[in-house]
């Protein structure tokens, strides 16, 4: 059983399909790079893998259940556009939150060990309002890392992340493959994300244009995708 | 995590974001305020007057300044996209619609028993005599204000025009439980206790408390997953 | 077709209501109220139509949360649409009514209040569906008010009500006999208003499908 499975989905803004018969998998342990141009698609199949939106025909399974249910949605991570963390609270108060809205042992700790993880120790009483920017990206990826899912789904995670920022993330991420977890990141950067994955899928005007392992050649020149599966 | 707890957690961190800007309950408060003023210049408040209005008067300033939190309940939410984090967590929906009715309802209800004596002092008008039935008079219809207010916040979150929004569908579905708020406290600040006569107005809130707090606890899901 | 039975439907309900007309006038006028009095022949079936469009609102609003499809939505908005037009209607004739016969324009009387407020719902009800743009969305949300909306009605109504009988205000209509051979001209009424309701609907029904196919055609050709 693959850990993402997404089978025929379908989704309809009123009577526009946004996503056309898409249907990708994602073994455990790989990581698969979605690309496409703007208005592809990417984030609306994203949130749909992740629960926020259901599809209007097929469905999503991940380790064969649906996103929605609760265990299952212990085991998602996620980062969208936003850092989902509020500014009014502390770094350590968030994640302390989200902490115990995910039902961890010790709430606390796991927070504190998370912020150490993320470089942000120093700064774990301070409002997140406060933060830089790259500091508020690292909370972000605190907060999605924290309950140690076991599939992570992130919208675009390199745009405008500072280096540190970048570096966190690809040390995590490559631990979290190397321990077995899965990875769906939609990017524009294909470069940084070629690094990482071992698998992309192209979404064209909502359909799947494309959808394999990484060849070294995609690496080398990662435009080659686009001009051979892509359309202009 | 049991139910709750989870509705606790939602509550407190509410609660706490609140607490630390205070910038909603503030801004309720003088607006309570304002509307207590001018209301001192639309008609001569001798005390015969007032105590006929007195009902009247206060869940206007009450479902006025309430609004204001009301509004705020699940807009809070939406910078940095928290509210994505919320549904994603393994939480039912009506554990986080409950978590924030309680914040609101506790931040509601403080608004207005602050705005009581200073409408005692401005209106020379002693309310205190049936307080115990006036206090489950306010925290009935603050209820219904809240259960209403806050689903319809999540209603409105996305949508234009939400600071006028909101009001417009509000308001009218709680003119049977301000109506009967309203009567229950002219009569219990005039010195009456609940009797015969207005322990109909009792019964309906409670039943318009009950009916709605389980409609809204059906549907929240819907609105927030669709 | 479908467009042939609904003209021939349309003109129906016209012709019965022209005929019928024609009849109450030349009904006895009523001792106490005079001509106006027959204002209850038009009245009292709006009302009817009105509570029918709320009943149905809520329906269809059901049926589209639990099955997703369109049509319910559809349903909905052109039910509740034309529902709030009979009510506007039922509220200007019945302040009209009041002017004649108490010389003021308006009374907070129970039913003309509830009437007012349940517009109020209606009204509500549309203007949630203008502030959102995506249709999924706008079907889901305006559902979930109607349902609101409808539990709301009873309870409107019977708090009104009571509050009226503890405080008295001028009652616009307090009835009058109805003498039998009037009934079958009211029943012929109601007939043709409730006719005429389901024509408009149905009119309604198909403009807005119409609107769906082209916001998502051209949604489709921004796409392109």
């Amino acid at each position: 059983m693959s850990a993402v499975a997404v089978d025929g989905v379908w989704k309809f803004y009123g009577d526009f399909p946004a996503l056309r018969d898409v249907r990708m998998e994602a073994a455990a342990g790989s990581c698969l790079a979605l690309i496409g141009r703007n208005g592809a698609g990417k984030t609306t199949l994203l949130r749909i893998i992740a629960g926020f939106s259901r599809p209007g025909r097929g469905q999503v399974r991940i380790f064969g259940n649906q996103p929605r249910e609760t265990e299952t949605r212990r085991q998602i991570g996620f980062i969208g556009h936003g850092i989902s963390v509020y500014d009014e609270l502390s770094a350590l108060e968030n994640l302390t939150l989200f902490g115990r809205l995910y039902g961890l042992g010790d709430p606390r700790r796991s927070a504190l060990e998370w912020l150490e993880r993320t470089g942000l120790e120093r700064v774990r009483n301070g409002l997140v309002r406060e933060f830089s920017r790259g500091m508020r990206q690292r909370l972000a990826v605190a907060r999605a890392f924290l309950h140690e899912p076991s599939v992570l789904l992130l919208d675009e995670p390199f745009t405008a992340l500072d280096d540190r920022a970048i570096a966190v993330l690809q040390t995590l991420l490559r631990q979290a493959l190397a321990e077995g977890k899965t990875v769906i990141l939609s990017t524009h950067q294909l470069r940084e994300a070629l690094e990482l994955a071992t698998h992309v899928a192209l979404l064209n005007r909502g359909q799947t244009a494309f959808c394999g392992p990484t060849t070294p050649e995609m690496v080398a020149d990662p435009g080659l995708i686009y001009a051979r599966y892509g359309e202009g | 995590m049991g139910f709750f707890r989870q509705v606790l957690t939602i509550a407190a961190k509410d609660l706490r974001a609140e607490l630390r800007t205070k910038e909603a309950i503030n801004a309720s408060l003088a607006f309570a305020l304002v509307i207590l003023v001018l209301f001192s210049f639309a008609f001569d408040p001798t005390e015969d007057t007032t105590r006929e209005i007195s009902g009247g008067l206060l869940w206007i300033v009450y479902a006025f300044a309430g609004a204001l939190l009301l509004n705020r309940s699940f807009a809070r939410e939406l910078p940095n996209d928290c509210l994505d984090a919320l549904i994603a967590a393994p939480i039912s929906g009506a554990a986080l619609y409950l978590g924030k009715a309680v914040a609101n309802f506790l931040l509601v209800f403080a608004v207005e028993l602050i705005s009581l004596p200073v409408f005692g002092i401005f209106y020379n008008v002693r309310w205190t005599s049936q307080f115990g039935e006036l206090m489950l008079v306010l925290a009935l219809g603050t209820w219904a204000m809240t259960v209403i207010g806050t689903i319809f916040s999540a209603l409105t979150v996305n949508i234009r025009l939400r600071e006028v929004m909101l009001p417009m569908l509000t308001y009218p579905i709680l003119v049977p439980a301000l109506l009967g708020a309203m009567q229950l406290t002219t009569a219990l600040v005039a010195g009456r206790p609940i009797g015969p006569d207005t322990v109909a107005w009792l019964k309906m809130l409670i039943g318009f408390d009950v009916v709605y707090t389980a409609v809204s606890l059906v549907l929240v899901e819907t609105v927030l997953v669709g | 077709m479908r467009e042939k039975i609904l003209y021939i439907l349309g003109i129906a309900a016209l012709l019965i209501l022209a005929w019928n007309i024609n009849a109450i006038a030349r009904l006895p006028e009523e001792t106490q109220q005079g001509v106006t009095f027959k204002i209850i022949f038009f009245h009292v079936p709006m009302w009817a139509a009105a509570v029918t469009a709320a009943c149905a609102a809520l329906l269809a609003s059901v049926g589209f949360l639990v099955t997703k499809n369109f049509r319910f939505d559809a349903a909905a908005v052109a039910v509740t649409e034309v529902g709030l037009a009979f009510t506007t209607v039922g509220l200007v004739t019945g302040s009209i009514w009041g002017r004649e016969i108490w010389g003021i324009w308006w009374t907070w009387d129970a039913r003309l209040t509830s009437a007012l407020v349940c517009w109020l719902l209606y009204a509500g009800y549309l203007m949630l569906r203008k502030a959102i743009e995506e249709p999924t969305q706008r079907a889901t949300f305006a559902a979930v008010f109607s349902i609101f909306a409808f539990l709301d009605v009873p309870i409107v109504v019977f708090s009104i009500k009571w509050w009226r009988t503890q405080h008295p205000a001028p009652v616009f209509w307090a009835g009058g006999s109805f003498p039998p051979d009037w009934t079958m001209h009211f029943l012929w009424n109601m007939a043709a208003m409730l006719l005429l309701g389901i024509v408009m609907v149905a009119v309604r029904l198909r403009q807005e499908e119409a609107q769906r196919e082209i916001d998502s055609l051209r949604r489709m050709a921004h796409a392109l």
